[in-house]
């Protein structure tokens, strides 16, 4: 088993350099950091612009496999490159993923929980009321619109403040800067802030879950170990969760991991409905700006990520079934 | 719908040792929209302790789900009502925490699909050991010392490793094994077991049975064994019930049912099973029509329009169980006095069909043709590994040479066990191309000779094939007329000629000709079956290769598709390579048979002579294994139960391939065994058309 996980790796390795100089050498060819410098007035001498360029490793006259020799060569010094105004990309980047991060990881791991929880009970419940309930809410809110259930949100969130008559909810930014002090002293404000963008995510991630969840525990209700289960003398209950759940789980969480590949980069629309400054954002910016450096690290770190998370998949596949990891 | 009073059955008075009483029990599933199917409709025993009752119906005559209803494992909207007392305590009706308490401690059930009864995630003796801490308060290492034992006494070799393997490690008796070991974990009054050989091969199921026995004894519970072969229960139980459509019919000690059936679907059903011990080919006694759907019952008996005994009040009044003669002894039909006065038998109710004999068959076999011979075929498989870089690790050697012929108008019956390669045959010589290594011929012609398209066409003609299951065999979107149209139409049959013949095909296998309009889906299982067979004749074939082609259907099905077969054959001059398992059928059917062992023909001859004195240890064990539905030769029988599970035929043994389970092996000197670890044995000629391939090859009766 070990070994299989050394090689899986060993292979990721490999794919995640070729996904990179892909995503770099497409950037690079395909935007143009050149056109900032298009209708300014006054306009900027070529010679200036190449300049620039040239200190930025963005000029397009420079053929673009000697733009990637030096562009690889960087990063093997651990720069990730600079942006058409001189920022540095690493900075931005360990910034904004922060700001995603924390915002992704608290809604994909409740969205998880909750989708598998409601996915198993509402199966459990077949052709009940609990069932037709909870299916056609997550029907509903999967061909809702991101923005649709954000905006839906923050309408209530304003009236249960007013209702309140102060400030509960909180949904604009990370945090309130008219606020004094430092990071620790504003930790209620900033998890005030977290609450509706993380159901957000958390209602869209949990719905789509459920929905898996609740076929595939349908699918094994009826098995016959369930049945052997329950002639042993289990209660009806231990035998769903101990021996139904349990198995049903084994596909779910394999789609779960999954969601890890978008941990950074998946909250664009709440990211910008929150006034959120995360890496979606900045995703959608950078394309707009023409910043092949910064997309490139982007694309380069969701690569890296899909690929982490196929090997999450594949580590925790083999720690839940036991045929995959025997025989 | 309501059971009127007088249908009522009841056993006279509670039976002071009785540890299981059921009392009109009633099972009824509501269907959407209204209505529903009666399931079980007034079934009353009593069990009493340490008795094995036998529970024998076809699918759909409610002995499985009046056993769930015991268990209380009936999905919730299932309407349960009667009364099931264990030792004297009512189940039905109880809260799920009693219930639970009670289940897998007092009563204890074994299910028939051993491969997904158990929960893949889990090892085996983690399982067992959960069945132990379910009921008694022990800590994990003591449940798993326990759970060790037990698989021990199941017969799990190395059972404290073994406990630690997952379910998927291990093959399907050793399943039923781990199964059993859980059923008897807490010492259980009752043991209900559900079909649970029905999935197995026959030298599996004699494994089990075997272990069943020792369960019993060591728990002292009384068994319920469910089953639809009458073979099984024959040596096992003391009494027997009969199930017809939710109802039971007949109820005996074993050898009343057995010699003095009384009810009319008991005799056809014992008259429709295949025997091992019958003298020669011969006709079976089917059961005509199908058993009714339990959704719309007819009035009166549920028997009635398949019984040739039928007079008029049987449409009017459903039968009760009463007593034939002395307590004991219990029959739901109108006229089983009349069968007793009379002393009935089978012969003497369901007429005996006369089968025919092709003229062909008066000529010597040496004087007919060969319709197919093969010789040394091989087909190896390459093992491979990997997912992108596929590398060969092995081969599995799935046909290792392998020679038969088949003489025109003669039925060869191919058996073995699943993994023997019978099947790996069949379709070698259905695929008409050069084999790997050795040759086939099909009426002569040399399937290396074939060179194109057109030349392959027209030897298909001669050769057609008729599969196991008749539900995925056919499409269900073409009517049967277009079904048995088809291939015509790809060899070119005039229009006017296909419409004569759909209907005389039709006319040929027993269905109505004006049902050509009807889907496969419109027909049941034995009808469905036919149209495969009307099909595979519809080119007048010489040859017709089958494929297991009665295993899927139910009992008293079964009998009038054999006897169609037997049938055609004399009508048609036909020749048939027969594959299957069930060595009764081949039995009843086949002039020749040849018994597979891993890849090889071990045994081979006329049907008389290798069923009266089988040579080679593996058709001996192979033979002893099949319980004949006969209870005093059955309980006399000597029964050779062989080791372990066929190996893997990537990895035969060295030598003679069968040495690693041979029971003759084993009371070989060091010497003698030497010469089968070192040397494969060829066949040796034991008589007339009659040879095997062991070094010490002797005949031994085990009929």
């Amino acid at each position: 088993m070990g070994k299989y996980l050394v090689r899986r790796l060993v292979n990721y390795v490999v794919l995640v350099f070729i996904a990179t100089s892909m995503a770099y050498l497409l950037a690079a060819t395909s935007l143009n950091p050149r056109s900032h410098f298009l209708g300014r007035n006054p306009p900027v001498p070529v010679t200036t612009q190449d300049d620039i360029l040239n200190r930025y490793n963005l000029n397009d006259k420079t053929p673009v496999f000697e733009r990637y020799g030096t562009w690889i060569d960087n990063i093997a010094h651990g720069n990730l490159g600079r942006d058409y105004d001189g920022g540095y990309v690493g900075a931005n980047l360990s910034r904004r993923m922060w700001v995603s991060g924390q915002l992704l990881l608290i809604g994909t791991i409740l969205g998880g929980l909750v989708g598998v929880a409601a996915g198993a009970w509402a199966a459990v419940r077949h052709k009940k009321a609990t069932d037709v309930a909870l299916t056609q809410g997550a029907f509903f809110i999967l061909s809702c619109p991101v923005f649709v259930i954000a905006i839906l949100l923050q309408v209530g969130a304003t009236r249960l403040n007013n209702a309140v008559g102060s400030r509960l909810i909180s949904f604009s930014g990370q945090f309130d800067p008219a606020k004094p002090g430092g990071f620790f002293s504003n930790i209620g404000d900033r998890l005030d802030h977290l609450i509706l963008p993380t159901i957000t995510l958390m209602l869209a991630g949990a719905s789509y879950l459920m929905l898996y969840q609740r076929s595939a525990m349908l699918d094994v209700l009826g098995s016959d170990y369930v049945r052997t289960a329950r002639a042993k003398g289990l209660r009806r209950r231990t035998a769903l969760i101990k021996h139904a759940l349990r198995t049903a789980l084994i596909p779910s969480v394999t789609l779960f991991t999954y969601a890890f590949a978008t941990i950074f980069v998946g909250a664009t629309f709440t990211e910008t409905i929150f006034g959120w400054h995360g890496m979606g954002e900045w995703f959608v910016q950078t394309i707009q700006g023409s910043d092949t450096n910064a997309v490139a690290a982007i694309t380069a770190v969701v690569g890296v990520l899909i690929l982490f998370a196929s090997f999450l998949q594949d580590v925790v596949v083999a720690m839940l079934d036991p045929r995959v990891r025997v025989g | 719908m309501t059971t009127p009073a007088e249908v009522r059955t009841r056993e006279p008075k509670p039976d002071e040792s009785a540890v299981l009483v059921v009392d009109n029990l009633h099972v009824a599933f509501p269907v959407l929209g209204g209505g529903s199917v009666n399931a079980v409709r007034g079934l009353s025993y009593q069990l009493r302790r340490g008795e094995a009752l036998g529970i024998v119906g076809e699918s759909g005559s409610g002995k499985s789900v009046s056993s769930l209803a015991l268990m209380g494992l009936l999905p919730r909207t299932t309407r349960v009502t009667g009364s099931v007392r264990l030792d004297g305590q009512e189940l039905l009706g109880m809260h799920d925490r009693e219930a639970s308490a009670l289940r897998g401690k007092k009563i204890s059930m074994i299910f028939q699909e051993p491969l997904s009864a158990l929960t893949p995630v889990y090892t085996v003796g983690a399982q067992v050991s959960e069945a132990l801490r379910v009921h008694n308060d022990i800590s994990k290492e003591k449940a798993l010392d326990r759970a060790v034992e037990l698989l021990d006494l199941v017969g799990i070799p190395n059972p404290r490793d073994r406990a630690k393997a997952f379910p998927h490690e291990f093959s399907g008796g050793m399943r039923q094994r781990v199964m059993i070991a859980m059923a008897i974990a807490n010492d259980p009054d009752v043991i209900i077991a559900d079909e649970p050989t029905t999935a197995l091969d026959v030298t599996i199921q004699a494994q089990i049975l075997d272990v069943l026995q020792t369960a019993r004894r060591e728990t002292g519970a009384a068994v319920i064994m469910i089953t639809h072969d009458l073979g099984v229960v024959a040596g096992l139980a003391d009494r027997v019930l009969v199930m017809y459509a939710g109802r039971p019919v007949e109820l005996g000690t074993t050898d009343e049912v057995y010699y003095a059936p009384r009810m009319p679907y008991t005799l056809g059903l014992l008259g429709s099973i295949p025997r091992l011990d019958a003298s020669g080919r011969s006709a079976l006694t089917p059961i005509e029509g199908t058993p009714p759907s339990l959704a719309n019952l007819p009035s009166g008996c549920p028997f009635r329009p398949r019984c040739p005994l039928a007079i008029d009040i049987c449409a009017e009044t459903e039968p009760a169980l009463d007593p034939v003669r002395g307590a004991s002894h219990r029959a739901a039909c109108h006229r089983k006095d009349e069968i007793e006065t009379n002393g009935w038998t089978v012969t003497d109710v369901f007429p005996v069909p006369d089968l025919g004999i092709a003229e062909i068959e008066r000529v010597p076999r040496e004087e007919r043709p060969a319709a197919l011979a093969v010789e040394g075929l091989v087909k190896h498989y390459p093992l491979m590994k990997g997912v992108a870089f596929k590398r060969q690790v092995g081969t599995v050697q799935a046909v290792d040479g392998v020679d038969f012929d088949i003489r025109e108008g003669e039925t060869l019956g191919l058996v073995g066990e699943s993994g023997c390669g019978k099947t790996t045959t069949l379709l070698q010589i259905l695929e008409l191309v050069e084999p790997q290594a050795g040759t086939i011929r099909i009426a002569g012609t040399d399937t290396r000779d074939l060179r194109g398209g057109p030349a392959r066409k027209a030897l298909r003609r001669d050769l057609q094939v008729v599969f196991q299951d008749p539900q995925a065999s056919l499409d269900p979107r073409l009517p049967v007329g277009d079904v048995l149209a088809e291939p015509m139409r790809t060899h070119g049959y005039h229009k006017k000629q296909i419409d004569a013949r759909v209907k005389e095909l039709l006319q040929l296998v027993g269905l109505e000709p004006s049902h050509a309009g009807r889907y496969p889906q419109e027909f049941s299982g034995g009808q469905r079956q036919r149209v495969g067979i009307a099909r595979a004749l519809a080119l007048e074939p010489k040859l017709v290769v089958l494929d297991e082609p009665v295993s899927a259907l139910d009992v008293s099905i079964r009998a009038g598709v054999i006897n169609l077969l037997m049938q055609l054959r004399a009508e048609l001059s036909l020749s048939y390579l027969f594959v299957a398992h069930d060595l009764s059928v081949v039995r009843v059917i086949a002039d020749r048979v040849a018994v597979m062992y891993l890849g090889r023909i071990v045994e081979i001859g006329v049907v008389d002579s290798v069923y009266a004195s089988p040579s080679h240890p593996y058709t001996q064990a192979l033979l002893s294994a099949i319980p004949i539905p006969d209870p005093d030769k059955e309980r006399t029988r000597e029964r050779i139960v062989l080791q372990g599970d066929l190996p893997s035929p990537a990895n035969p043994p060295s030598g003679c391939r069968f040495r690693t389970r041979c029971q003759r092996f084993l009371t070989l000197t060091e010497g003698e065994k030497q010469l089968c670890i070192d040397r494969y044995p060829p066949l040796i000629p034991m008589g007339p058309d009659h040879s095997a391939a062991c070094h010490y090859a002797e005949p031994v009766a085990v009929i």
